[in-house]
């Protein structure tokens, strides 16, 4: 892949990319979310066209205008989430993209061909079988056999330890060993050190959709991939007044949260915040941080442990009565969860207060004090939007953000959580929004920031967690010299005592 | 050639009046063409269409007594549709009215004045049409069905319901065997306007149950909360509203409107039950059509309610008249549907065409 960029909506994903693969190797692809791995290789597997650069190979360019096309160049790609028809048998999801299926019938001439390759390959799987009724570690052997009886040489592997357990993990790259040995080539995506050491030949280290460092996996340590994924040797850049923490407001005792697939995602996490403080969570996402945040906002169900806000147990309370008690929330994916976005700027305003006595009676809103408050929220957080009478889709995502945390903050809470406040946004506006965060510590607020931004986290926090797998494997201060190894912390291979 | 779609940021009032007219007269174009192919000139068929509703005073006063049910079904409609919520089932629903009412009126009327038996049969239509909307809503809060079906199914089960009712334990003794129930007793009838049949205690209704939703929906908590869920389930959840309890209220009066209708075409216009698509010639569908020409806004519903109202008497003009299929009426109500909600895709997103450019 050669000079290849591509950017979205004014956001570069990818800036001047080059990439090499060569023949019988496994190449790593490291990175941060959002550093622009998935969106280098979707690139590669024809899903998105490059802005500009091109693809090579065997020194010929060529033009991948779909996954057909890839396909006919031998790319193959086994994607995060998969793509299978639930109540299809494992025959028909693997006929339903052969090019050289039967007409009619396809699934039962297929069978022979499926099970040759599952022998080749040692990937075990039963053509008859519905994909429901199969482990996580199964659908992803189908998707691999999917992809190379489609005569893939190439095989792009996006995350695809993120759903396995251990064992399966272990399976896969024995399986992953063989394929190599016989001649095919794997790019591997992934965010954990220990994997790209483990299986990778060579490793591609990218960092906000440039490439940072390349590397034989020989010459490395997982120092030096922390080092290069992150960017930098942890840097202290502390524009915030110390402040003397004081009274505890928030104590979280041993909660544990389970997630959509009913698996226990939170095991067992305890932290305490106290006013005047920032406590940050570090640590790559999907790692029970959203679910860790729902359950303290009274969104999920808390199945043991207690949740203590000043005096009163809000352990499993509702949401309402939560937001009433002075948590409020920004929450992650500001569009999907904290607006209702048909709604004019002003109905937004009060999304979580219009019960309040100050904006409504028992029945009727007052929408006179409503538009005032809007104004104020608008000039008070430096919202940019037409009129109040505007819908709030029409508004950017920075100022979507800053209409939300100042809904939250208005209420002087005594604890808010933000998760990935900055997320996607524009310089500016996370200053902008950052600066308020700390205003809030000033004033003797709690803050919960849950961030996947390192230099979010070391900017803003007081006391930092750095959370993987439902755990902490650690809570630091914001001065300890330990912070070094944040990037072995989020990646589960280091856990301090204590 | 690749179809491209994104969303339309920048909607003023004036595009949604020009997506409306241009969706009515992309709609009558259609329409134009069927009447063509039954060899009827397009301009006289509208034209009598029109001059049959809204020409004659009479015309005006079927259209008006055609406009009270769809007014008072079309609000309801109006605020389930707010809260996302698929009713397809206002039919069954003013069915159910009309049963729970009409029963009321058969038993308790011979022995109460109209001014305590009429209300009381207006409150059984609406806690009638109010219960038979609550099964959908806990179907589908309890056990994620999906209302469409379900509401679309109850009309089924409504409709056989009726009939068993008129041909078996109701049916009136002093009918010589045909299947209706009695007549309802002269306190229990509803009083018209002389010289046309317009029952106006329901007119009167209606129109207070378009500015009470009005009101509902654009100045109170409860309406907001039903604004915020049909916009965004997952921030109505975030911000702590209880989704159980608000879908009951919207269904409940939702179908409570229908049921008021339902009494008012039993005791005003029939005076007793009979087959169910007698006693509604499917106001609860054409309603739902109603309901979206109002862009969901209950002041609306009732321009909308009489437009369509107007389109049911004219057609009936032009059966007789132009020897038209009973269907014609039908397909008019689809076609400008249909239309419609093309207007409203358009007005919600920009389509564009575009070449595949090409590479290398």
């Amino acid at each position: 892949m050669v000079d290849i960029s591509k950017s979205f909506q004014g956001v570069k994903a990818n800036t001047d990319i080059n990439l090499s693969i060569r023949e019988g190797e496994i190449l790593g692809l490291l990175g941060e979310n959002g550093a622009g791995k998935t969106t280098l290789m979707n690139i590669l597997y024809g899903l998105y066209q490059p802005d500009s650069g091109h693809i090579r190979i065997n020194g010929k360019n060529i033009a991948l205008n779909s996954p057909v096309d890839s396909r006919q160049h031998g790319i193959g790609m086994v994607h995060q989430h998969f793509m299978l028809v639930q109540n299809h048998s494992v025959a028909e999801n693997i006929a339903l993209g052969y090019e050289r299926a039967a007409m009619i019938f396809p699934q039962r001439k297929i069978k022979e061909t499926i099970l040759n390759f599952s022998r080749q390959f040692n990937l075990e799987i039963d053509p008859d079988k519905e994909v429901w009724q199969l482990s996580a570690g199964e659908q992803q052997r189908v998707e691999i056999i999917k992809a190379l009886m489609n005569g893939a040489d190439l095989l792009i592997l996006d995350e695809p330890t993120s759903v396995l357990t251990s064992q399966e993990t272990r399976d896969l790259f024995l399986n992953l060993k063989e394929m190599k040995n016989q001649g095919h080539l794997i790019i591997l995506i992934s965010h954990k050190l220990e994997e790209i050491l483990e299986i990778c030949d060579r490793v591609t280290v990218l960092q906000k959709g440039k490439i940072v460092g390349e590397a034989p996996t020989k010459a490395v340590d997982k120092k030096d991939l922390a080092r290069m994924m992150i960017g930098r040797d942890v840097i202290f850049r502390i524009e915030k007044e110390p402040m003397e923490s004081s009274e505890k407001v928030i104590s979280v005792d041993n909660i544990v949260v389970k997630g959509d697939k009913e698996l226990e995602v939170v095991t067992g996490v305890s932290f305490d915040i106290y006013r005047n403080e920032i406590f940050g969570i570090a640590g790559v996402s999907g790692n029970g941080q959203r679910e860790m945040v729902e359950a303290i906002t009274g969104l999920r169900r808390v199945e043991s442990g207690r949740i203590m806000l000043g005096g009163t147990d809000i352990t499993n309370e509702s949401a309402r009565y939560i937001y009433n008690s002075g948590v409020a929330h920004v929450p992650e994916e500001r569009i999907k969860f904290g607006i209702a976005p048909g709604l004019f700027l002003y109905d937004n305003a009060i999304l979580k207060q219009h019960h309040r006595q100050k904006f409504s009676n028992k029945f009727f809103l007052a929408y006179r004090k409503i538009k005032q408050h809007t104004q104020n929220l608008l000039s008070d957080f430096n919202v940019l939007a037409p009129s109040i009478n505007v819908q709030t889709k029409n508004l950017s995502g920075g100022n979507i953000q800053k209409l939300i945390l100042g809904r939250e903050i208005s209420e002087s809470p005594s604890l808010l959580v933000a998760s990935h406040p900055t997320y996607g946004l524009d310089v500016g506006a996370t200053e902008y929004l950052r600066k308020q965060l700390l205003r809030r510590r000033k004033e003797g607020g709690a803050v919960l920031l849950v961030s996947e931004d390192l230099e979010e986290i070391f900017e803003l926090c007081d006391r930092i967690a750095v959370m993987f797998q439902g755990e902490f494997m650690g809570v630091l201060g914001a001065d300890d010299p330990r912070l070094k190894d944040i990037g072995l912390m989020m990646a589960g291979s280091l856990r301090l005592q204590g | 050639m690749k179809i491209k779609v994104t969303d339309r940021i920048d909607i003023l009032p004036r595009h949604s009046l020009l997506s409306l007219v241009f969706s009515l007269a992309a709609g009558l174009l259609t329409i134009s063409f069927i009447f063509m192919v039954f060899g009827v000139n397009p301009f006289y068929a509208l034209a009598k269409i029109f001059s049959g509703s809204f020409g004659s005073l009479y015309g005006i006063k079927e259209t008006i007594t055609k406009a009270i049910p769809l007014i008072l079904v079309g609000s309801g409609l109006a605020l389930a549709f707010r809260a996302k919520f698929w009713n397809i089932g206002a039919e069954s629903q003013l069915l159910m009215g009309a049963i729970f009412g009409t029963w009321v009126g058969l038993n308790w009327g011979p022995h109460l004045p109209p001014a305590i038996i009429v209300p009381l049969m207006f409150l059984a239509g609406f806690i009638g049409g109010a219960l038979w909307g609550l099964i959908p809503a806990i179907l589908k809060i309890k056990f994620s069905i999906n209302e469409v079906i379900s509401t679309l199914m109850l009309n089924y089960i409504c409709n056989h319901f009726m009939t068993l009712l008129i041909v078996g334990p109701w049916r009136g003794k002093t009918k010589h065997g045909f299947p209706y129930t009695d007549d309802l007793p002269a306190s229990a009838a509803l009083s018209l306007i002389p010289g046309s049949r317009i029952h106006y205690a329901t007119l009167l209704i209606a129109i207070a149950t378009v500015i009470v939703l009005g009101i509902v929906i654009y100045k109170t908590r409860f309406g907001y909360e039903v604004r915020v869920i049909g916009e965004n389930p997952e921030a109505a959840k975030y911000s702590g509203i209880d989704f159980f309890k608000t879908t009951l209220i919207v269904m409940a009066i939702s179908g409570g409107a229908a049921g008021l209708a339902g009494v008012g075409e039993a005791a005003g216009i029939h005076h007793y039950l009979s087959y169910p698509e007698s006693i509604s010639s499917g106001y609860g569908f054409t309603a739902i059509i109603v309901a979206w020409l109002a862009k969901l806004n209950p002041l609306y519903v009732i321009l909308s309610a009489l437009f369509f109202a107007g389109i049911l008497v004219g057609g009936d003009a032009i059966q007789i008249s132009l020897g038209l299929p009973a269907a014609t009426v039908q397909i008019f109500n689809g076609t400008l549907l249909v239309f419609l909600i093309m207007g409203d895709f358009f007005l919600k997103n920009r389509v564009t065409l575009r070449w595949r450019s090409q590479r290398n």
